[in-house]
Order: structure tokens, then sequence, then C-alpha cells
């Protein structure tokens, strides 16, 4: 118990040491660290617009970092979100422009499935490589990231372009307004809450089921547990590690849908970046997985805490003036306090339980299983 | 297409395609060293760019190369020694800390940049040295010696890897610990501080690297590198862990970019097309992985911290 406790405590405590270096560069570059957290909260959560704003940039996050979770559980490591949302996005644009006139209720499920086709579609294609042909994972899937980056500025900026933008010509790369009928429906009048921030949720506790209720799960974390042991049970390790990339991606192709119909322009916009479409999701997916332990259900209130500090970032820039790309840099000091403190939460762990911390040892042989939160 | 395929063009596309490569060249090799000794390191994308802007923004201030190229290094020094305390004292998941590396030096560099300078502002960029007598040879002379320090610099450090590697001591136990950690351990070799030197000579160099790309353009815009770091990384798989290799893979792609950025200037790619034809490293990385991944084998104990037993 006492283990259980200290176990989620490290990660914590590791995200709030990475809070503090974020406080010395805020005074370092002259501004008070205690203004700064002030500007932060009220900009995060200071109004019932600036929750739903907070509620929305979590939104990719939750379906990013929840498919992030269950590649890792089957010890492959998902850095291609980035290009996974765009793939997803690309397709569920492609989908309102050939079928604008269908009615809502048949349009918004089918652009949604659009963007989780488009991003199962990204996920496969590393996943068959590492499957198949031993390519590393981690490699392939930032390399496509680069890829879909450049496709997409093809598309925006040549066949997909808004025609008015030709005709203005201001050739910002970004589509024409997508049909109304696939507006995701607003939940609350006023604020820009809608029906994607309710798809992550359910989403994220859909992968929790089927990673620890469903044979699907059981498989995968088998396959991340021990391949070797996995494949003697009969399991089906290569098409296992397809599937957990495949999932994975489409989790964040689906992010990618929503990230188009839950935006107030209704339309696919870029400024030539992956981050200019996607806000970086790809990569603060990874920093939300992270410090929910790796745990579908925990990334939900991990997505939402660095959802706000996204939002709280903005208000920082226009309050202080201090850039919001604080948040960027921030977000990767907490994924290096978080992975740097794994070893120290076993070690304590062991110390606490009076096991042999030898038990150390034989896991290195197996790297991706020390991430914080993988239950062994 | 024809008026390609004259001879000045090629030479054009070769000399700037061996310019292209020496960002890709420095981070590859200094990839390579860290990882000869079982370490990987995702996150020089950003080392690269917190040393690009470190280098950018002392030439804005002091119009002074040397002192840039210097503030590149040393910021390049300080990630190697940060890495060295993530991968060997907390013995961290190398895959993940990296990319924790990558966003928080393309976070940094943003904010300090949009802090410090805000608009970008050109600053003075290498000069080309000519060498003496061989820069007037025909047609080799354009291509291959009339290029800035850094470019040099770079392919000079290619046979010094590789003797560094090869024939000195330090070099071979980097080669141990990365092999055989536990081995070389007995024998006597702190796996420790092999590792840190050789993460340290990685990143520096990853440094000059981000230096060598910034001082190259004159300008510093956040996220400049567009994923070279990464493909320097890719550079290193498919250089199978040898210096001449990663420079085959380097001077590889520099040539296809400065193709690509030819047939772009000769109107021969229409400009629409030109994102489709900027796919092109990317996609050619993962092509060379597939072919090569189950080929060859890299250091046994690449990712692996070491533990005593």
């Amino acid at each position: 118990m006492l283990s259980k406790i200290v176990g989620s405590a490290v990660p914590v405590l590791a995200a709030l040491a990475a809070f503090l270096v974020g406080a010395v560069m805020l005074l370092v570059l002259g501004a008070s660290p205690l203004d700064g957290l002030k500007a932060i909260l009220d900009g995060a959560f200071g109004s019932g617009e600036r929750l739903a704003a907070t509620a929305v940039k979590a939104t990719p996050l939750i379906l990013v970092g929840a498919g992030i979770s269950i590649a890792f559980r089957a010890r492959v490591i998902n850095i291609g979100g980035e290009g996974q949302i765009i793939a997803g996005a690309l397709l569920a644009t492609v989908i309102a422009l050939a079928l604008p006139d269908l009615p809502s209720v048949v349009l918004i499920p089918l652009v949604l499935m659009g963007g989780a086709i488009g991003g199962t579609i990204l996920g496969a294609i590393p996943g068959v490589l590492k499957a198949y042909a031993s390519v590393n994972e981690i490699l392939s899937t930032i390399m496509l990231n680069l890829v879909m980056v450049q496709f997409m500025n093809f598309l925006l900026r040549g066949p997909l372009i808004d025609p008015l933008e030709i005709a203005a010509g201001t050739r910002i790369p970004q589509t024409q307004r997508l049909s109304d009928n696939a507006a995701l429906p607003t939940l609350v009048e006023g604020t820009r809450l809608h029906l994607g921030v309710v798809v992550a949720v359910v989403a994220a506790v859909i992968a929790y089921i089927v990673l620890w209720r469903m044979p699907l799960g059981f498989r995968l974390r088998a396959v991340g547990h021990s391949p070797e042991a996995a494949r003697a049970a009969g399991i089906n390790v290569e098409r296992n590690i397809t599937y957990a990339l495949a999932i994975s991606g489409m989790l964040g192709g689906l992010a990618g849908a929503i990230l188009v119909f839950g935006s107030e322009g209704q339309r696919m916009i870029t400024d030539g970046s992956a981050a200019g479409f996607t806000g970086a999701a790809g990569f603060n997916g990874i920093v939300a997985a992270l410090f929910g332990g790796l745990h579908p259900l925990w990334t939900i209130p991990s997505a939402f805490l660095f959802g706000a500090l996204l939002t709280g970032a903005t208000q920082l820039q226009r309050v202080l003036q201090i850039p919001a790309a604080l948040a960027v840099a921030l977000n990767g000091l907490v994924v290096i306090f978080v992975i740097s403190s794994a070893r120290f939460r076993s070690y304590i762990q062991s110390i606490i339980e009076k096991r042999p911390s030898n038990r150390a040892s034989e896991d290195l042989e197996r790297p991706y299983s020390k991430i914080p939160g993988v239950d062994t | 297409m024809s008026d390609f395929f004259t001879l000045t063009v090629l030479v054009a596309v070769v000399g700037s395609g061996v310019r292209l490569a020496t960002p890709y060249l420095l981070a590859g090799l200094g990839e390579t060293v860290g990882q000869k000794s079982g370490v990987l390191n995702l996150g020089i994308d950003g080392v690269m760019q917190l040393s690009a802007f470190s280098a950018y923004f002392v030439v804005l201030k002091t119009d002074n190369l040397m002192l840039g190229v210097l503030a590149g290094l040393a910021v390049g020094a300080v990630m190697g020694v940060f890495y060295g305390v993530i991968t060997i004292v907390f013995k961290a998941t190398q895959g993940i800390s990296g990319i924790g590396i990558f966003i928080f030096g393309l976070g940094f560099s943003d904010l300090l940049f949009q802090r410090l300078v805000g608009t970008p502002k050109p600053i003075r960029q290498l000069p080309t040295i000519e060498i003496p007598f061989l820069s007037e040879l025909p047609v080799v002379g354009e291509a291959l010696f009339q290029h800035n320090p850094l470019t040099y610099v770079a392919f000079i450090l290619v046979p010094v890897t590789i003797l560094f590697l090869g024939k000195t001591t330090f070099g071979l136990n980097i080669r141990a610990v990365g092999e055989n950690p536990h081995a070389a351990d007995s024998l006597g070799v702190s796996v420790e501080r092999t590792r840190y030197v050789a993460i340290l000579i990685g990143n520096t160099m990853a440094g000059l690297a981000g230096v060598a790309l910034v001082l190259e353009l004159g300008i510093f815009q956040p996220n400049l590198t567009q994923g070279l770091g990464f493909i320097a990384v890719a550079l290193v798989y498919f250089g199978s862990w040898r210096p001449s290799h990663v420079m085959a893979g380097a001077l590889l792609y520099g040539l296809v970019n400065a193709t690509v950025l030819q047939l772009k200037a000769r109107n021969i790619i229409p400009l629409s097309f030109s994102e489709l034809a900027a796919m092109a490293p990317a996609v050619l990385t993962i092509v060379a992985l597939v072919i090569l991944a189950q080929r060859v084998k890299g250091p046994a104990a690449l990712t692996k911290p070491f533990i005593r037993h």
C-alpha cells in the first residue's frame, strides 16, 4: 500500500520539480513566478469560456495519450502522433468535401470514422514495418511525421486550398469552410465546448476496457511483457505489434478529425508546420500519457492538466508578455523529469517492500518496461 | 529537363549538396560516437535548435562569428552533461528522454527567440574559403573546395572519428562499453565515465551541426531544423554505425536536397509540387531503414543502462 502511494507520488513530484524549473525560467525572463502562476490559472480556469477552451485543448491530448498508453503497453513507442493526427484530419476533410449535404447524424459519425481510418493507416505502416521488417518504430513514426507535414502542405496549398484564397491572392494554406452538417455540436451555449470532448473521454474509457477487460488487450500486454512468452502461449506477436500501433494511430486520427470539425473556422488550416495545425498535440500527448502513468483513464485528468497549461500559457503571453512557447519547454522538462524518476521510484519501492533491488537489473534487458506506471 | 544535365548545373548541385550535407554529417558523426558507447540520443534535434539559437544570438549581438560558434559548442556541451545525468545517473529510458530533450529544445529556443529577438533579423554568414590551388581545379574545384570552414571541419572529422574509434584507447573503450559493458567493467574500464565523454562528444557535435545550419542560413526561426536531427539519428542506423557510411548517407541527403532545390529553381518541378519533393528525405529514410534493418546490427548494449551485478 505504502509502496503504491510512493509509486504514484514520485512522478507527481518529478513534474512539480519540472514546474519549479519553469518558475526559475520565469524569474530569469524577468517575470514573477507567482504572477505567472496566477496568469496561467486565470487563463485556464478563470471563466466558463476559458474552462471550455481548456477542455477543448485537452481533447486531442486525451486521445493521443490513450493511444500512446496502448502502444507502450505492447512495448512499442509511438512518436507519430503528429502525422497520425494530420492523416486523420485530411481523410475526414476530404469526406466532408465530397459529401457535404449528408445530414449531421450521418455526416458527423462518418467524418469521425474517416479520421480514425486515416490515423489507423498511418499507424499500421510503422506497425507492419516493425513487426515484419524489424524497422525501429521510433524512427519510422518520426519520419512519417515529416512526410505528413509536407503532404498536408501540398494538399492545403494545392488541391484542397480554399478557392477564395486563390481569388483573393492571399493563398493561406487552408481549406474552404467545410459543411456545417459535419460541425461537432456545441455542448454549452456561448463556449467552444463541443461533442469532441465527450468522444475523447469515451474513447479513452473504451481504450481502458479493451486493454484490461478484453482478450485483445490481454494479448497486447502479453506481447509487451514478454514477446517470447507470448509467442510460446500461441499469441501472434507480429500481428499484435501491428495492432498496437494501428490502434494508437486510430486514436490520433480521431483527434485530427475532432480538431477540424470542432474548430471555430470549421476548416483545416496550417502555417506550413505540423504544429500549425496540430498545436503539437502529437508530442504533448506523450507528456499527458507519461504523466498519466501510461494508463488510458489517468491520461484523462493528466491531459486536462496539460491542456490547462497550454491555454494558461496564452494568457501568460497576454498579461506578462512571456511567449507561450514556455509551455512547450516545460512539457519537455516534464517528460525528462518524469522518465528520470522511474528508476528512483522502483528503487524506493524495493526498499519499502524489502525485496532485493537486483530485480531492476533484470528489467533493464527490457528497457521499455521501465516506464512509470507500467505494472509488471 | 535537358538543361538540367549540363556540367555547370551538375557542379552547382554537387557543390550545394556538399554544403547541405554538413549539418547531417556533424550531427550523424556525433550520434555515431554516442551510440557506439551504447547510448541512443534522440534529442539531438532539440540540441541543434538550442545551439543554433545561441550562435545566432551571439552573432547578432557581437557580429563575431567565432564567438557564435563557441556559444553553440558550449550549449551543446551543457546539453551533453544534462543528457549524461539523465541516462547515466537516472538511467532513464533513452527513447523517451530524448524526445523530452527535443521538445524542450524546440520550446526553449522558440521562447528565447521570441523574448530576446522577436522579429527575425539576418546575421553575417560564414565566409567561403577557397582552398589554394585545389579550388582552381576544373569541375571538382568549385564543387569540393569552395566551402565555408564548418563544411571542411565536418569532412575532416570523418577520418578523425574513424581513427578515434578504431585506433585510440579511449575510442576502443567507447566501443567496448557499447558492446559489452560488463566485460569492459571487469577489465577496469569505467563504463560511466566513458559514456559521459561519448555523450559529451555527441552533443557538442550536434551543437556544431546547429551552428553550421544557422550560420549557413544567416537567419533563425523557430523549429529551424525541421526534423534534420532525427534524420541524422536515422543516418547512423543505415550508416551501420560506420563514420564513412554515415558520410555517404549525409552526402546522399545533401545531394537529394540540392537536386530538389535546383529542380525547383529551374521550374522543372512546378512550385505546387515542391512540398511533395520535400517529402523525399524522410521517405528515403524509411526505405533505407526497411532495406537495412535486418542486415545491420548495432552495438549490443545500445539503449541499455549499465548496472553492475
